[in-house]
């Protein structure tokens, strides 16, 4: 039962905090999932990350949804999406009529504006964390190249990511 | 039945075709809703957006939730969120079970130490994105001096992140409007 109730706060907490859609929840998750309950390694949050973004749909919702069964089967999952996703969807269909009124209120624009450098220095300081696991796991060198290569492809180039991690997974395969 | 199953088929494509998680699924749902099947105008889907994101929490499923209740009722939000979400999940659970039977053969290690700086190049992106509407938004002083405050809060005090944006919030709700004062430090 505790497991659970876990698990609920797990997602809750970000699903309340995250300010900026899904993704803004990720690094809200990470804190839970591998700092404070340890249910995964960063080692382990990556690769749910990693397969999370070359997949398409929310992102938080798959984040719950995995690590939710990963910790409890299929209850986990069902607590953990619940939990993602409830809050925040009663919230808007309860508030709506009220926020329309307050659409145009600075303290409703300032709400948002607030937590974004919050989220900003946390995906900072997680996207630290996984150049500097990397740096340790397989070498200046090849972080540097996957880095340069996934960055131009990504940002310049336009590839969909789905096809740069296919590729980072074909070139660890054969490489690493 | 069949507006539930057109809901369910709404979702299902955002759901399936969306990438870059909820914000990169909006366009889709923009599609679904107002051009296909009218269920709004773009205009009422505009303010929709702008409300949500107001609000914490996932996108995708806080607008295929509330664009399912609207259509029919409670039955329709159900609908739309399951069917937003379900499909991926269920990718999720099934590719890294089955990757993690894999785990010790030593190319599907070199595979996952590849995919971690990309999976770092992602996140860095997301963070020049936050920092970039944050500057844009108040100022590169005030989120150069917020952001420098929040890192010392975070990393060398260690406190939770929930506290110092629910402190924000509350700084965010009770500050006086039209007051241009450089606060902005959660005390």
């Amino acid at each position: 039962m505790m497991k659970y109730w876990e698990i609920f706060l797990a997602f809750f907490i970000p699903g309340i905090l995250g300010y900026g859609g899904g993704p803004a929840s990720i690094p809200l998750v990470e804190n839970e999932v591998v700092k404070r309950y340890e249910w995964m390694t960063v080692q382990e949050f990556s690769e749910v990350l990693a397969l999370g973004n070359s997949l398409p749909g929310p992102i938080a919702t798959k984040m719950a949804g995995y690590i939710g069964y990963d910790v409890g089967g299929i209850l986990g999952a069902a607590v953990g999406v619940f939990a993602a996703v409830a809050p925040s969807l009663i919230i808007m269909i309860l508030l709506l009529g009220l926020l329309t009124k307050y659409k145009n209120s600075s303290k409703v624009k300032r709400l948002t504006l607030y937590v974004r450098p919050v989220i900003a220095i946390l995906l900072g300081v997680m996207a630290w964390r996984f150049f500097f696991e990397s740096y340790e796991g397989i070498g200046l060198w090849q972080t540097a190249i996957i880095t340069i290569a996934s960055y131009l492809l990504m940002e310049r180039f336009k590839v969909h990511p789905a096809f740069v991690i296919a590729g980072a997974l074909v070139y660890g395969g054969f490489l690493l | 039945m069949q507006t539930q199953w057109n809901i369910f088929i709404a979702f299902f494509r955002v759901g399936i075709l969306g990438y870059g998680g909820g914000p990169g699924s909006i366009p889709l749902i923009h599609k679904e809703v107002v051009d296909k099947y009218n269920w709004m105008d773009a205009e009422e889907f505009g303010d929709l957006l702008a409300l949500a994101n107001t609000l914490p929490g996932p996108i995708a499923t806080k607008l295929s939730g509330y664009i399912g209740y609207r259509v029919s009722g409670f039955w329709g939000m159900m609908n739309a969120v399951f069917a937003t979400m379900f499909p991926t999940i269920i990718l999720m659970i099934v590719l890294l079970t089955s990757l993690s039977s894999i785990k010790e053969f030593d190319w599907v290690q070199g595979m996952v130490a590849a995919v971690i700086p990309v999976v770092g190049v992602m996140l860095a992106v997301l963070t020049w994105q936050f920092l970039d509407k944050a500057g844009k938004g108040m100022g590169w002083l005030q989120t150069g001096i917020m952001g420098l405050i929040i890192f010392v809060l975070l990393q060398l005090l260690t406190i939770h992140p929930g506290i110092i944006i629910g402190a924000l919030l509350l700084i965010a709700l009770f500050k006086k409007d039209k007051s241009t004062a450089k606060e902005g430090e959660p005390s």
